[in-house]
């Protein structure tokens, strides 16, 4: 039955993934960079939740992973060669290190002081990429291609250009197809696609993870951690598994993220960028499958899009209405987009909080069964 | 020696703030049992009571004065505040003064806000996991931010000390030092004596008063007390309100040494939460030895002597994480902080 | 708050297409047609204004904002054409650039080179724009300026002081009119040993991150040519919000003279807390003891307050200048929003002038033949004097100002004076300088 419904969900999950640049044409995202960071947030959300959702221990550390794997991906973009495989591969390895070093240390802890130990940690690194580190980071500007970088692997491109990541031969920035459908000009890019596929994999992966013995022991210590380790098992171990998997999720992120768009900053190690991804994951909903990638949709969809509404795109909506509706609209409205798109994001993350503690895959949910009437048909079926 | 008395006074001072904020901070969580993410935001806003008291003070009648110009050719405007013209010079006064009028004004109005945001929000969380209440008064945090940005801007609005609160003292006389050794702003030892006495204050209002008391024995055990017949939740209420004005206050207080804007509140947070959980949870003296310890470990470590002999072992400059890297420390050698309590926010 | 005042039916004119922002098809064009990534074909071409809407530097982004409208109601012919009047150019006829109205889109960096990345991305990708501009920090400014080179766009660079922009990040798709920090130390060194003397003990305080490095490296290169000793220099976290524990060990170090490369709220708190120990008023060696804060704006004066009082610095354009272009422009803009523009707004709408008429001029908007135009164009009438944008490395080289906080302002924009112009022969400088050196601008790039 539930192998059942997994293999569905799966499914669905991959047609829309596959078809988003069609579903998102009619919502202005659907250019390649937003629905790269759709995918590649989205990953990092499903590897969070693995450690949060699952175990409830609540890391806000994890950006420090995304740098990681962002810093390996560009040193071998830099080093190697602008084949983005062997880059996402050390991005993995070198996080999975790093969250295996930051876990032992902090997973000596549990509840609030595991937060604070993560949150110092991770903000030790910020500062340090940020300063300390340049000769490796770069620093405040972050490290960048360079025309003399060696790149060993790599034929010498034109003069004077920066060649582009790719994968075997396919660059991560080229649109392949441009058609325009129902007056949409749609983009399909090769970046989008190579996210994509990381994306299903790694929602698969968390799918069998969720299923397996080792899920229900990860669960069993978010329920009672206590009881557990009075029945003789030693839980440590698998909330530190737990903790490395999710890290080596970042440092895929991380290294997607470089691979799409070869930079990487420290500012991709904040503690603020570890907190988006946590509110991410509950937004869409903590422990379940799905909903840590909504909230990653969710929440980019608000930075990259309701940031951009000014007040002149504010005055093209309501031009139609007669002027002093429409200015009164745009006074109105204006605080809560553009500069003000924070604001907005805030409330509606209180507001999801508040009332759907399931976040919004909770929130479908219960539609969905005021649509469908299952409730009712459950009330009743118990009444009888 | 001066340069470590200087130092010393220094870390007091930074660890007067982080104290202030994590008392509130603790107040909250051994009262209510909640982690408030909202508390630097409370700080902020503290401080732009302050700033909003001193636009209030500030708002003039306009006279055209034919005489001059301003930067676009027309006559320029002269401003009179009101105050000084209702008041002649006891206006004058209240706008020198003005962050002690802020601290007279931002005691209710902190109190009330913390109160509506108990019985709005806060309230309905009790029963909710810690992560919900840690996110939704995050969410909040973000919220308020955003609106005093949306009035105030992001520049940050100096506010100045009175006059005669301004400048430095000769502190190493005072303690028999020679002249010039230890030169020390007034404000700032200002801000310390405040601290104290409101640190002070809350804590005599727990030890001596019976609403304090009724308030220890709720925290320690809340239910005998409800059982009691106690309307423990009213009193856990006005802890709230008292714990929001600690922290307005502290930000008051703050505005004359920094220049108050919108993410400040943000920066606090994260360093009062470490020093929370280095005091130990739910621990209010713990909270106030570990604001003042953190507070001169950090003045310490900026220090150019100890920056460079870092550097000479070939470490890097110790001042940027050392916060960070004590609190780490202390959690592992100690697992519940320095003086935390068994059990608490474990889970 | 500032709100901004524009004139509606001018907005809707403008905003028609604009305003398809978030539900309509994206405006986007086959890249190939023009030869060139986003080659306008329709009547009007798409501007990307990429400025900090949200974080500490928020309010200087609003400013550039302002600006940034201002100059695109001059290019599309509204207004009094403000300093298109001045412009020793004379291609821009109010018609636009080349014929095609002017439109724009806007996006929030946050100060992040990540978000302000996503933001040029969307715009480039989204929103067809042909030119990005903007930036309120040296980092975001070199992440933007790396990726438009890589898809073919212009980038006019804002509020960016580093050496590094025009140095070893340089970029040939990108230009950068505001100076540099070794510029501000060239023009600062000669007006301080001319009134603090030659015989000076500087400390330095430095955020620790690549701006503050290379202001300090430029102000201790400068001020030691003139015979100043560097007592100190002393790094502090970019996230240090109080200085004393900083400060406090300048007093007895024997230096007469603390050089703040901050920038920012940096800037603003650690100033406040050397004013508030009483450095201002203190004799060292028997001279005064000075203060010294090479980058100034007048929205950072405006935070610190009666503290910048007798301050020394530099800044790339001040309002109270006397020249024609500064007298058009400050009329302009304060008609527009009623107080003065700072040099953030200043510097951004020389650069919109700037990229417009170097389309003009090029007669098209391929990257490739709008830089050829902008490399060695000379001009004047801009607010700073006789300017050259030079080939080598794209950097402008015009005047600088030295500024000292004002005594006695008479308004509350009124904070800084300009004590010095310092003449542009002064600061010019070799490309392959120690402090430039180790970039290379590349091949212009025009996309597709």
């Amino acid at each position: 039955m539930t192998l059942m419904r997994d293999r569905t969900l799966l499914i669905i999950f991959t047609l829309f993934v596959l078809a988003a640049p069609l579903i998102f044409a009619p919502t202005g995202a659907a250019y390649p960079d937003l629905l790269q960071r759709f995918a590649i947030y989205g990953i990092f959300a499903i590897g969070f939740n693995i450690l949060f959702g699952l175990t409830g221990y609540l890391s806000f550390g994890h950006a420090a992973f995304l740098g990681v794997g962002s810093y390996s991906a560009v040193w071998m973009f830099k080093l190697l060669s602008m084949n983005i495989l062997p880059a996402l591969l050390l991005s993995v390895v070198m996080a999975g290190i790093f969250a295996l070093l930051i876990g032992y240390i902090s997973l000596r802890r549990s509840g609030i002081y595991f937060s604070i130990l993560t949150l110092a940690l991770a903000q030790m690194s910020y500062v340090l990429a940020y300063s300390v580190l340049t000769p490796l980071t770069n620093g405040e500007t972050g490290l960048q291609l360079r025309l003399d970088d060696p790149r060993i692997l790599d034929a010498a491109g034109p003069e004077g250009f920066l060649p582009s990541t790719n994968l075997f031969g396919l660059e991560m920035k080229e649109v392949f197809w441009n058609p325009t459908v129902f007056g949409y000009d749609l983009q399909f890019n090769w970046g989008y696609y190579v996210s994509a596929v990381m994306l299903i994999l790694s929602f698969w992966i968390s799918i069998r993870i969720f299923r397996s013995p080792f899920g229900l022991m990860l669960r069993a210590i978010k329920t009672n951690q206590t009881r557990l380790n009075y029945t003789g098992v030693n839980s440590r171990p698998y909330t530190l598994a737990a903790f490395v998997i999710s890290g080596m999720f970042a440092g895929l992120a991380g290294g997607l993220l470089a691979s799409m768009d070869p930079l990487a900053g420290a500012e991709r190690m904040q503690w603020t960028v570890g907190g988006e991804v946590v509110l991410m994951v509950v937004l869409g909903g903590m422990g379940t499958l799905i909903g840590p990638v909504l909230g990653a949709i969710f929440i980019k969809y608000f930075e990259n899009i309701f940031s951009k509404i000014n007040e002149v795109v504010l005055q093209g909506w309501f031009s139609f209405l007669p002027d002093w509706l429409s200015n009164f609209l745009v006074t109105i409205v204006s605080p809560f987009v553009g500069r003000g798109w924070g604001l907005t994001l805030g409330a509606l993350f209180m507001i999801v909080v508040i009332f759907l503690p399931g976040g919004l895959v909770d929130g479908a949910r219960r539609i969905m069964r005021k649509i469908t009437g299952a409730d009712r048909r459950a009330a009743k079926a118990r009444n009888e | 020696m001066d340069a470590i008395l200087l130092q010393i006074l220094n870390g007091i001072d930074k660890g007067s703030a982080y104290a202030l904020i994590a008392l509130g901070l603790t107040l909250i969580f051994g009262t209510l049992g909640v982690v408030n993410f909202t508390h630097g935001a409370l700080f902020m806003i503290g401080a732009f009571v302050a700033v909003t008291v001193g636009k209030v003070l500030d708002i003039s009648k306009i006279t055209i004065d034919p005489s001059r110009v301003d930067f676009l050719g027309n006559p320029a405007k002269i401003r009179t505040p009101y105050v000084t013209e209702w008041f002649g010079d006891f206006g004058l006064w209240l706008i020198e003064w003005s962050v002690l009028v802020s601290v007279v004004v931002a005691i209710p109005v902190m109190i009330l806000i913390g109160i509506i945001m108990e019985r709005g929000l806060i309230r309905h969380f009790y029963s909710r996991p810690h992560a919900d209440q840690i996110l939704v008064t995050f969410g909040l945090a973000i919220v308020l931010q955003n609106i005093i940005k949306a009035i105030f801007g992001a520049n940050p609005i100096p506010q100045s000390a009175p006059d005669l609160l301004q400048g430095s003292v000769d502190f190493g006389v005072w303690v028999g030092m020679a002249e010039n050794a230890v030169v020390y702003p007034l404000w700032r030892l200002v801000y310390f004596v405040f601290s104290m006495v409101l640190i002070g204050g809350v804590f005599a209002f727990l030890r001596f008063t019976t609403f304090g008391m009724v308030v220890r024995a709720g925290m320690a055990d809340r239910e005998t007390v409800g059982l009691l017949g106690i309307n423990i939740d009213r009193r856990f209420t006005i802890m709230f309100g008292v714990a929001a004005a600690v922290a307005g206050l502290a930000g008051v207080m703050y505005t004359p040494i920094s220049p108050p804007n919108y993410p400040m509140g943000m920066d606090f947070l994260v360093l009062s939460f470490v020093v929370v959980v280095v005091g130990g949870m739910g621990s209010l003296p713990g909270a106030v030895l570990a604001g003042f310890l953190l507070g001169i470990i950090e003045s310490f470590a900026s220090m150019p002597l100890i920056k460079d002999s870092i550097a000479a072992i070939g470490l890097p400059s110790i001042d940027q994480i050392i916060i960070y890297l004590v609190a780490v420390i202390v959690l592992l050698v100690r697992p519940r902080g320095l003086m935390g309590k068994a059990g608490m926010m474990e889970e | 708050m500032s709100k901004l005042i524009l004139n509606r039916r001018g907005l809707l004119k403008t905003g028609a297409a604009v305003g398809a922002g978030m539900a309509m098809p994206t405006i986007l064009t086959a890249a190939s047609d023009g030869g060139y990534t986003n080659a306008p074909t329709g009547s009007t071409v798409t501007l990307g204004f990429n400025v900090p809407q949200s974080g500490p530097y928020a309010d200087e982004g609003a400013d550039e904002l302002r600006a940034y409208l201002l100059a695109v109601k001059h290019l599309n012919g509204e207004g009094d054409g403000g300093m298109m009047n001045t412009f020793s150019s004379k291609e821009l006829k109010g018609n636009g650039i080349l014929g095609r109205k002017v439109e724009y889109v806007t996006g929030d960096t946050q100060t992040k080179s990540d978000a302000a990345r996503a933001s040029a991305q969307s715009m480039i990708q989204k929103d067809g724009a042909v030119m990005i501009t903007g930036g309120s920090s040296s980092g975001v400014a070199i992440a933007v300026q790396g990726l438009c080179q890589e898809a073919g766009i212009i980038f006019m660079a804002g509020l960016t002081h580093s050496n590094d922009t025009t140095g070893k990040d340089k970029k040939a798709n990108g230009f950068r009119h505001f100076f540099n920090g070794y510029m501000s130390a060239a023009a600062l060194a000669p007006v301080l040993a001319d009134r603090y003397g030659t015989d000076r003990k500087a400390y330095h305080l430095t955020a620790d991150y690549t701006w503050g490095w290379t202001q300090q490296a430029s102000m201790a290169a400068a001020t030691e040519a003139k015979g100043w000793e560097t007592v100190a220099n002393v790094l502090t976290p970019l996230t240090t919000t109080d200085f004393s524990s900083y400060i406090a060990p300048v007093i007895n170090s024997g230096a007469d003279v603390l050089v703040l490369n901050h920038y920012g709220g940096n800037m603003i708190n650690s100033l406040t807390s050397a004013v508030q120990f009483g450095l201002k008023d203190k004799m060292v060696n028997n001279k005064n003891f000075e203060i010294i804060v090479p980058l100034y704006s007048r929205l950072m004066a405006k935070g610190a307050g009666e503290n910048v009082k007798g301050i020394f610095g530099s800044t790339n354009w001040h309002w109270s200048l006397q020249d024609e272009g500064s007298k058009a422009f400050v009329q302009s803009f304060g008609q527009e929003y009623g107080f003065p523009p700072s040099q953030a707004a200043h510097t951004v709408y020389c650069q919109t002038l700037l990229y417009a008429d170097a389309c003009e001029r090029a007669g098209t908007h391929n990257p490739c033949g709008v830089g050829e135009a902008l490399e060695g164009f000379k001009f004047s009438g801009l607010g700073n004097g006789d300017v050259e944008y030079r080939a080598e490395d794209h950097q402008c080289f015009k005047d600088v100002l030295v500024v000292k906080g004002k005594e006695n302002p008479t308004s509350e924009f009124d904070l800084l004076e300009v004590v010095e112009v310092t003449p542009r022969a002064q600061v010019e400088y070799d490309p392959e300088n120690e402090f430039f050196a180790g970039g290379s601008l590349g091949t212009c790039n025009p996309g597709a």
